[in-house]
């Protein structure tokens, strides 16, 4: 329903740019050419500089590289880096060829200065239509400095969001869009098209989706592994979490604050130390199969399998994720399990139900509408668990030789794999959008079916 | 016949509580088990990873010592030096980003406001390492891949997206009343000195917690620090040092120090993650605080 709504426009202006273009005057449409015209004329000398100088900058970055870089973006570079013999120098040297890859960041950093810069002419249009309609009425145009205050008061949010945004666009944005572009070319170690590459379309889709290739297949395979992985690990550490939670906060157990730092001293150690711990541990020769020949349970020559087995490597990886997870979901519990009414129980009680029917009919239906988005998001870091299994198994056993992932890789850590290891960028983008796509897909389904959000504070 | 059933039910209370506490003291050794193995291997005398003996033999100091003093191979000082610097700056500038922006979604209504918290859910969906490759051609480009450079590319990306996490901060700034801030409008306040003078120090639990997590980020961090640094060891972090010790060619000569390593990390984070549990806790189960 929330989606069919109408837009209501909560900030209601005159200063829009429709009307700019359609009642201003001279001066407001001469700043649609030449930007801050209009702030000039009215007496915002510095404000109308500012847009000027912004726009001067814009036409010298284009024609010193903007344009370049935008005409080579569909071709990506066609010069390919040559060999030329020097006769006096009496040796070989390297031409400089394209390199796609630049050429394909510059291409997106030259459309993203585009959009800031059309972003700033409608700016400095309305600025101007403001200019104009404050000074015909006769009332008070700001000056400089008065607008900078403002900036401390009611545009504070200009003052403050604007170094996060920044950051935002250079570090998350930026990449993403040149990631998501990447899917589309043939970047990959595949025929070598590290230096020179083109645009194919949909093929690395195709490829990815068709199960009789290699690609195809182990695409399957991981999809699936990560989906199972996915459930057991949120719901193994939900559920124990949860018991471990209550017995804890049982009336008559002693010593609770002793009893929930142990647990929480596992967590305080960090993560990527416990986890290459584990690791060590869980080796053939480790502390693990050592302790068990000690105790007579296994031959003295005998290990077990821990990550060499596919079946043994996946579960122990989720055993291990309920060691490194619980902690956390014991800390995030307590409080809502402190939370539930406590009429409820003394309810249950009079009315005869044992524990476990309490558990079933009280408990978990009351955790489970209050933590429905808790577990949705604990979901999605599941399926993007890079740690935990690149930390504890790396991926292993890789049991097919032909195949680029192991038995417990997941998408992500088979995007890792793909990327780094095997120079693979197009496919591993290609994995990318599709763990993105499953997971909004998903997300957005289990939360407009869950009951916290049909109805805010019902139970 | 009253009295029996009481004598039942009691017996059957005590059964219960032995199972559970017995329940609990097994479990409690699982979880802290493998830490005080870390604790012993890191005093343990005899080298080598793998041994034939669950508990060491003989007990030294010597894989501290080695720790500090044999930085040939791996400068276990520098790296501590470089990841606290990292720590400090990335700490100042994601703090910064944090509150501002939690403080903007929080307090004040602007039109991009609905927005720009659509898009943090949705970059949220990404795989984070998906744009790690990406962002290592950024930097390279920028120049910034080479020498001390690097320390300022992982500044930059450890609080790069730090204002996209602003829901806890902003959580709890929602918690504040409202009327506070109008009183202050009122009396002649400006947004930024209400900001400033009046939300900042109503929320000094949220502000120790979002200093003390983005404080730890660069300890923690592996795969980021891994990608960006490449070859360039005099550079590395703390968690690729750690890393390293555990490769074929130095786990048979460094694992021990490993485990003295990881304990002398795990000492300053254990510290502050249990004097920041109790604003974890509370920032998370959305306790109505004022």
């Amino acid at each position: 329903m929330g989606i069919l709504k109408k837009k209501v426009n909560e900030f209601p202006t005159p200063y829009t740019c429709r009307n700019a273009v359609r009642d201003g005057g001279m001066e407001t449409k001469l700043s649609m050419v030449l930007m801050g015209f209009g702030n000039i004329a009215h007496g915002q000398i510095i404000k109308g500089l500012i847009f000027l100088a912004a726009e001067v900058a814009y036409i010298a970055f284009m024609i010193a590289v903007g344009v370049s870089c935008l005409v080579m973006l569909p071709s990506l570079g066609t010069v390919e880096q040559e060999e030329v013999w020097n006769e006096s120098l009496q040796i070989y040297e390297y031409t400089a060829g394209d390199q796609s890859i630049l050429i394909l960041l510059y291409g997106v950093a030259t459309l993203l200065i585009t959009f800031l810069t059309a972003c700033t002419w409608v700016c400095s249009l309305r600025s101007a239509y403001k200019a104009e309609c404050l000074s015909k009425e006769r009332k008070h145009v700001n000056t400089f400095v008065e607008d900078l205050r403002t900036l401390l008061d009611e545009n504070l949010h200009r003052l403050l969001m604007t170094p996060p945004m920044v950051f935002i666009g250079a570090f998350t944005i930026l990449p993403l869009i040149f990631m998501i572009c990447m899917a589309f070319t043939n970047y990959s170690k595949i025929d070598s098209h590290l230096v020179l590459f083109d645009w194919v379309g949909l093929d690395n889709f195709k490829e990815l989706f068709d199960s009789s290739s290699i690609l195809g297949s182990t695409f399957w395979s991981v999809l699936g592994w990560t989906l199972v992985w996915a459930f057991f690990a949120t719901f193994s550490n939900y559920i124990f979490g949860m018991i471990i939670s209550l017995m804890i906060n049982r009336k008559e157990t002693r010593a609770k604050g002793f009893w929930r730092f142990c647990f929480v001293l596992s967590c305080a150690v960090p993560m990527f130390v416990s986890l290459l711990i584990m690791r060590t541990m869980l080796q053939p020769e480790g502390a693990i199969n050592v302790l068990l020949r000690n105790l007579g349970l296994i031959a003295s020559d005998a290990s077990l399998p821990f990550f060499t087995d596919p079946t043994w490597a996946r579960v122990t990886v989720i055993v291990i994720n309920v060691w490194v997870g619980v902690p956390y979901t014991l800390l995030q519990l307590t409080g809502v399990l402190q939370n539930i009414p406590a009429e409820l129980y003394e309810a249950a009680k009079v009315d005869g139900a044992n524990a476990v029917q309490i558990f079933f009919k009280i408990t978990l239906p009351y955790m489970l509408y209050v933590t429905t988005p808790y577990l949705i998001s604990t979901f999605t870091g599941n399926v993007n668990n890079f740690n935990v299994i690149y930390l504890l198994s790396g991926g292993d056993p890789v049991v097919d030789m032909g195949a680029t992932a192991g038995k417990t890789d997941l998408l992500v850590t088979w995007l890792y794999k793909l990327t780094v290891d095997k120079q693979y960028y197009n496919i591993g983008a290609v994995i990318g959008i599709l763990t993105f796509v499953i997971l909004a897909v998903g997300a957005l389904f289990t939360y407009r079916r869950s009951k916290s959000y049909k109805e805010e504070g019902g139970f | 016949m009253a009295g029996q059933k009481m004598h039942s039910a009691k017996k059957r209370r005590f059964i219960n509580n032995t199972i559970v506490h017995a329940v609990l003291a097994v479990l409690a050794v699982v979880w802290v088990f493998p830490i005080v193995w870390v604790i012993l291997t890191s005093f343990r005398a005899e080298k080598g990873s793998y041994v034939s003996t669950f508990l060491p033999q003989s007990y030294t100091l010597d894989n501290y010592i080695k720790l500090f003093t044999d930085t040939s191979i791996l400068n276990f000082p520098q790296m501590f030096m470089n990841t606290l610097f990292i720590a400090i700056c990335s700490c100042i500038l994601s703090t910064f980003y944090v509150l501002a922006a939690s403080y903007c979604l929080s307090r004040l209504r602007f039109k991009l406001r609905k927005p720009y918290m659509n898009m943090a859910m949705i970059l949220g969906l990404f795989p984070a390492f998906m744009s790690m490759i990406a962002v290592y051609f950024i930097l390279k480009a920028l120049g910034l891949t080479e020498g001390n450079l690097i320390k300022l590319a992982l500044i930059m990306v450890y609080s790069g997206g730090a204002a996209l996490s602003f829901q806890i901060a902003k959580g709890f700034f929602d918690t504040i009343p409202l009327a506070v801030d109008e009183a202050a409008l009122i009396d002649g306040c400006t947004r930024w000195q209400i900001f400033t003078k009046i939300t900042l120090p109503l929320s000094k639990p949220i502000v120790v917690y979002t200093v003390l997590t983005s404080f730890m980020g660069p300890w923690l961090d592996f795969i980021f620090a891994k990608v960006i640094c490449r070859a360039n060891s005099d550079q590395y972090t703390i968690a690729i040092g750690l890393w390293r010790m555990l490769e074929k060619e130095y786990i048979d000569s460094w694992y021990t120090c490993f485990a003295a390593g990881a304990v002398l990390i795990s000492i300053p984070i254990a510290a502050l993650f249990l004097y920041m549990q109790r604003y974890y806790v509370d920032g998370l189960s959305g306790a109505v605080k004022g």
